[in-house]
């Protein structure tokens, strides 16, 4: 039973989440431009460290918070302080442009950059 | 019947007087408490375990082994016990396979032998009456605490720990499985700190319960120790009460936070290995030393002891001193503590190991046994002599209980000198004391425990905020002051604990190891190693046994090592050796010396075998609690679920909800009643409660772009007062979910979900919303349980809706499809005051999941069965009936709506559901990338398709496989044979039969089904494949009624 220290609402049992798998997938800027083996990989594969990984959480049962934490997937000790649920720091900055010029589909993290956040 | 080892103050087996005990640290003689096994009564006395009434009784025998039937008696005193298994009715509760050994004696208790196998009660018949006698009437419970301080374990070490924590005001618990503090010291004669043991265990537990902050849980079993701290203990409560009050549960489950952990769980004996060592009158010389000190029961008269180390020779003396004539035989040539036990009359055998056990006795107990020179490996044949003996006592060694700092992942490693597997360090936020790290001496127990405590109190949240107000230094001086009293060797610890706060700085490694002494294993008392060569078939070493509960041999795991077995874990394997309940409490060690001895290796590059939850045996009773029967899982009930138990309704699961399958009328069956109510849809007017349909309100100036990224298709220009059938799809294009959403207002949106997957729709949006689009502006919120939603179908809907809503013109050309009004409902005498007297708002839309002229009423939750009973009495005199879940799937199926996640599986994209019209081409949404990559292309894709039997009485089942009509002779050839024929197997499964129904509306029986390639197979014959039956269907369009949608605005002249 893991107790995580939810941003929101201090430490909870584990039961009060649900998983969100790894963290920091950047959402593809130019996914219509990608192979299909680049998209696959965005959608299919993921890390599976011996040792820190980062991963998300959703405070199902409390807030409906995502967050983020690293965790030690070994002693499955929390090595970070956990975090909102950020956006993908890693995406493109390049202003995703869809072909029917509707609002572009952003990983989030230009936002994040807009608003100044590292 | 036993032999009796006429012993000074037993009487005969079947005694009913009270035994006379000696004087004993753990039990009142004056109370004497009778029980009944095998229907003989036997009486102990207060303080006794079933197992040591039985031994004051002079009966050592238990059940026989389960596989090999050899006699077998009581081994062990406690928890390791492999041979005394019972079943007991306690308080007409019975539970099997429980240890002799752990059954605290109570008044009342029946029990029973087992031969190492339990037994499942027989479960009632239905309507028959439960018997008390032989049903589990009892009750379970389970409590979640947190405290500061878990210490688990009472012996020394963990009382000393539990009074050092709680001096620092932390909140301690201390649990122990006995149902008596004190841990081994129990089992001697041990002075501690100055005073008698169980005067100190005394005082201790004085001062742990004048400390509110402490909680004591003796009968408390930790059995599981996992991340966080998180440990689940269970605690058994009411089996020892003379008189214990209604309604108190018979066990609770506990589930404690700790901030700090201390694990002062001890360690067990180790028996040893030789031929025949599994006699009645064979046990583990601890017990021997529970029997003498804490039961007052000399267990021999002529007691033999076989030794590796010095534990056993204060045990030794105190059997001499009791009457018994003791011969020790020592592996060790000159063991330090022979000198003292032999000037008080006790004969050693210095650097000897016993070989063989013996027996002239009928029941097979010892009587002899067999020992001579011991080199190290072997025994010299040529040394070899018998002597006799009433009971034979093993001292193999200690084996540390380390059972809940492995399952945490703790590392282990051999020690040598103290020839045992100890931790290399504790986990984190973990603390160990006493035996479990092979520190053996009470007094360095003591240091260990004070400086554990200290330790973990210090290292506590609460003490780290708090300490300055309890004034630490003085606790740690207490501390100190109270080892002071224990000996030098404590003195010196104590006080560095109290400068150093650290477990592992109270005692050193050296000082652990002088204080065990000398350690000689003897793996295997034999004259000969056993044979590698495969031919050997090693028969001598058939009655060595490893695993007493198993019946497992040297001989045995020798062949498995012959088979090539190399890993511990594939020993145990290959063997059986330590599956049993015991799970290697005893047998581990044991099994690991053999192995290492046979493969030449060092026994700690062996390893241990994987320690799982739980470290003893849980009933499932206990692990239940209370979520059984109905208490198993919350049960979601609508607003009309009262309503529709008046109307015959039969109830069906859907998630937690209690959905209305259908409503049975005079006794019909789930078939005739959805038939009645299909036709009722189709002909006239049906209702529905349809509640359970997940809603989410969405809302914000960016709602509508979210959305339109959300859903397959556009939902930026759906206008404020209609609503629209969305799809929604993961990133791999993959449909997860579909409903209808209304647009209440420009930023305001009202969303509807599958009934099971609302939770998880939910957490999608919200995924998407806070980690992809922060910047966009929106809000999601469930209101599932703020609306009921009665739905109303059928062609006379129109009619009965126009009743309920005067204000509201419902007709064709006013009210279109897929739009909604909000409209007062009359509601004469509900006592709802809306604006207009005695009305309810209400959300009117125009939505159909039957493909009928529909409405669906939306009103606050509490008006839901209101609503209900007007649309029931509007629609009186249209004959309108209530229909339940069957109705609605089949008046779906035959539309072809899909159920996602029914006709769905998370492998079906919209078009392979005949969909595509659904997925938007000028927009980018989640999931839209997906619908480019090839293998959304492959033609053989399973597609969505309906099937129609070519009897149409017969319905397929849902599941059902579907192959090709040419591949059939075959598959039939294949079931037919059993197998056998299976020359042209595998069959290739072309698809699954996914909604198959009888149809009202067509006459005939049909079902929906996803088939590779199945929109090119229309008109062809394929064969659904279940229960051994092959029959033959075509397939067709999915819509197989109504295919033109003539009737969603009603049928002319009858709307």
């Amino acid at each position: 039973m893991l107790i995580i220290d939810c941003p929101h609402c201090g430490p909870r049992m584990e039961t009060e989440f649900h998983y969100g798998g790894q963290a920091d997938i950047a959402y593809p800027a130019d996914a219509a431009d990608l192979p299909d083996s680049d998209w696959a990989q965005f959608l299919f594969y993921r890390d599976n460290p011996r040792g820190d990984f980062a991963e998300r959480w959703v405070h199902t049962a409390g807030c409906r918070k995502w967050l983020t934490v690293t965790r030690n997937t070994v002693t499955n000790e929390f090595t970070s302080t956990p975090r909102p649920g950020a956006p993908a720091p890693q995406a493109s900055t390049d202003a995703h442009v869809t072909t029917t010029a509707e609002a572009p589909l952003a990983s989030g993290a230009d936002t994040a950059r807009k608003e100044g956040q590292p | 019947m036993t032999r009796n080892p006429q012993q000074p103050g037993t009487g005969p087996a079947a005694c009913s007087e009270t035994p006379t005990r000696l004087p004993a640290t753990g039990i009142d003689p004056s109370r004497p408490i009778s029980f009944d096994l095998d229907g003989e009564t036997i009486t102990g006395v207060a303080g006794d375990t079933l197992a040591s009434a039985l031994i004051a009784a002079g009966r050592t025998r238990c059940g026989d082994s389960l596989y090999r039937s050899r006699p077998r008696g009581v081994f062990t005193d406690g928890p390791a016990e492999p041979n005394a298994y019972v079943e007991t009715t306690i308080d007409g509760v019975t539970e099997t396979m429980r240890q002799a050994t752990m059954v605290e004696l109570a008044p009342g208790i029946t029990a029973r032998t087992l031969t190492g196998l339990g037994r499942l009660l027989d479960a009632p018949a239905p309507g028959e009456p439960t018997d008390p006698g032989k049903r589990t009437i009892a009750r379970y419970d389970k409590r979640n605490t947190f405290t500061d301080v878990l210490i688990v374990g009472a012996g020394p070490a963990g009382l000393a720990a539990a009074r050092a924590a709680v001096r620092t005001g932390a909140r301690v618990i201390l649990a122990e499985q006995d149902f008596r503090l004190g841990g081994r010291s129990l089992a001697s004669d041990e002075t501690i700190e100055g005073q008698p043991a169980a005067d100190w265990i005394e005082a201790i537990r004085a001062e742990l319960v004048a400390c509110e902050e402490c909680r004591i849980l003796t009968r408390t079993a930790v059995v599981g120790s996992f991340d966080s701290n998180y440990v689940v203990a269970v605690e058994s409560r009411r089996d020892h009460l003379d008189a214990a009050p209604a309604g108190m549960s018979r066990q609770r489950l506990w589930h404690i936070t700790a901030d700090q952990v201390v694990l002062a769980t001890g360690a067990l004996e180790r028996p040893l290995v030789f031929a025949h060592n599994d006699r009645p009158g064979i046990m583990l010389a601890s017990a021997a030393a529970s029997w003498l000190h804490r039961f007052g029961i000399l267990p021999g008269r002529r007691i033999a002891i076989a030794a590796t180390n010095d534990s056993p020779y204060p045990l030794a003396g105190a059997l001499a001193a009791a009457g018994a004539a003791v011969t020790v035989i020592d592996s060790r040539t000159a063991p330090a503590a022979a000198e003292a036990v032999e000037n008080a009359g006790v004969t050693v055998h210095r650097g000897c190991a016993v070989t063989e056990s013996l027996s002239d006795s009928d029941d097979g107990h010892v009587t002899g046994l067999r020992f001579g020179a011991f080199d190290g490996t072997r025994v010299d044949a040529a040394s070899e002599q018998e002597t006799g003996c009433d009971l034979l006592l093993l001292a193999g060694g200690w084996t540390p209980t380390v059972h809940l700092h492995s399952q945490r992942r703790g590392d282990l490693h051999w020690d040598e000198a103290l020839s045992g597997f100890v931790p290399s360090a504790p986990v984190a936020d973990q603390h160990l004391a006493g035996a479990v790290r092979g520190t053996y001496a009470t007094e360095l127990c003591l240091a260990e425990g004070t400086a554990a405590g200290t330790a973990a109190a210090a290292a506590t949240a609460w003490v780290r905020e708090h300490g300055e107000e309890t004034s630490p230094a003085t606790s740690a001086a207490d501390a100190a002051t109270a080892a002071t009293a224990s000996g030098t060797g404590a003195t010196a610890s104590a006080a560095d604990a109290a400068t150093v706060p650290t477990a592992s700085a109270a005692v050193s490694d050296s000082q652990r190891r002088a204080a065990c002494g000398e350690v000689r294993p003897v793996w295997l008392g034999a004259t000969r190693l056993p044979s590698s060569d495969r031919a050997d078939e090693n028969v001598e070493f058939d009655t060595c046994f490893l695993d007493l509960q198993r019946d497992e041999s040297v001989r045995n795991a020798v062949r498995a090592i012959n088979a090539g077995m190399r890993n511990v874990e594939h020993i145990k394997r290959y063997t059986s050796i330590a599956t049993g309940a015991e799970q290697g409490r005893l047998s581990s060690v044991v099994t690991n010396g053999i192995i290492a001895q046979a493969l030449g290796a060092g026994i700690g590059e062996l390893g241990v075998t994987t320690f799982r939850a739980p470290y003893t045996p849980v009933s499932f009773a206990a692990l239940a609690g209370r979520s059984h029967g109905e208490l198993y899982d919350p049960a979601r009930l609508t607003p009309t679920h009262f309503w529709a138990l008046e109307r015959g309704v039969v109830f069906e699961d859907v998630g937690q909800w209690k959905r209305a399958r259908y409503f049975a009328r005079d006794g019909e069956d789930m078939d005739a009643a959805v038939a009645r109510e299909c036709a009722a849809v189709r002909e006239r007017v049906g209702f529905q409660d349809a509640s359970t349909l997940g809603k989410i309100e969405i809302r914000g100036a960016d709602a509508p772009e979210f959305l339109n990224r959300m859903y397959t298709n556009g939902f930026l220009k759906l206008a404020v007062g209609k609503g629209r059938y969305g799809l929604m799809c993961g990133p791999d294009g993959m449909v997860i979910d579909d409903g209808v959403s209304l647009r209440l207002a420009e930023d305001r949106y009202f969303m509807t979900t599958t009934t099971g997957n609302a939770a998880h729709i939910l957490e999608h949006l919200e995924e998407y919303a806070q980690t992809e689009w922060p910047e966009l502006d929106v809000t999601i919120t469930s209101v599932t349980e703020q609306w009921a939603t009665i739905a109303v179908a059928g062609p006379l809907s129109r009619r009965v809706v126009a009743k309920l809503f005067p204000d509201l013109d419902v007709s064709r050309e006013a009210f279109g499809f897929m739009e909604f009004r909000t409209a007062p409902l009359h509601a004469p005498g509900t006592g709802a005051a809306g604006e207009d007297g005695d009305s309810i708002e209400a959300r009117v839309c125009r939505i159909t999941f039957s493909g009928e002229l529909a409405f669906e009423i939306n009103v606050p939750a509490w008006y839901g069965r209101a609503v209900a009973e007007l649309v029931e009495a509007a629609g009186e005199e249209f004959d309108i009936t209530p229909y339940g879940t069957e109705t609605m799937h089949v008046l779906r199926a035959e539309k072809a709506f899909p159920i996602v996640g029914q006709d769905t599986d998370g492998t079906v994209s919209p078009h392979d559901l005949g969909m595509g019209w659904a997925v938007s081409t000028r927009k980018e949404f989640v999931g839209s990338r997906s619908f480019a990559r090839a293998f959304n292309h492959d033609p053989n894709r399973k597609h969505l398709i309906a099937l129609l039997p070519d009897d149409p009485e017969v319905v397929l089942a849902e599941g059902a496989q579907i192959i090709t009509a040419d591949d059939a002779p075959a598959a039939e050839a294949v079931v037919a044979s059993r197998g056998r024929a299976d020359a042209a197997a595998p069959i290739p499964m072309i698809g699954q039969v996914t909604s198959s129904y009888m149809s009202q509306a067509i006459g005939r029986s049909f079902a929906l089904a996803l088939v590779k390639g199945g929109r090119e197979r229309i008109g062809q014959t394929i064969v659904a494949s279940f229960g051994g039956r092959f029959v033959p269907a075509t397939v067709a369009d999915t819509v197989v009624f109504d295919p033109e949608n003539t009737r969603r605005d009603g049928v002319e002249g009858v709307s």
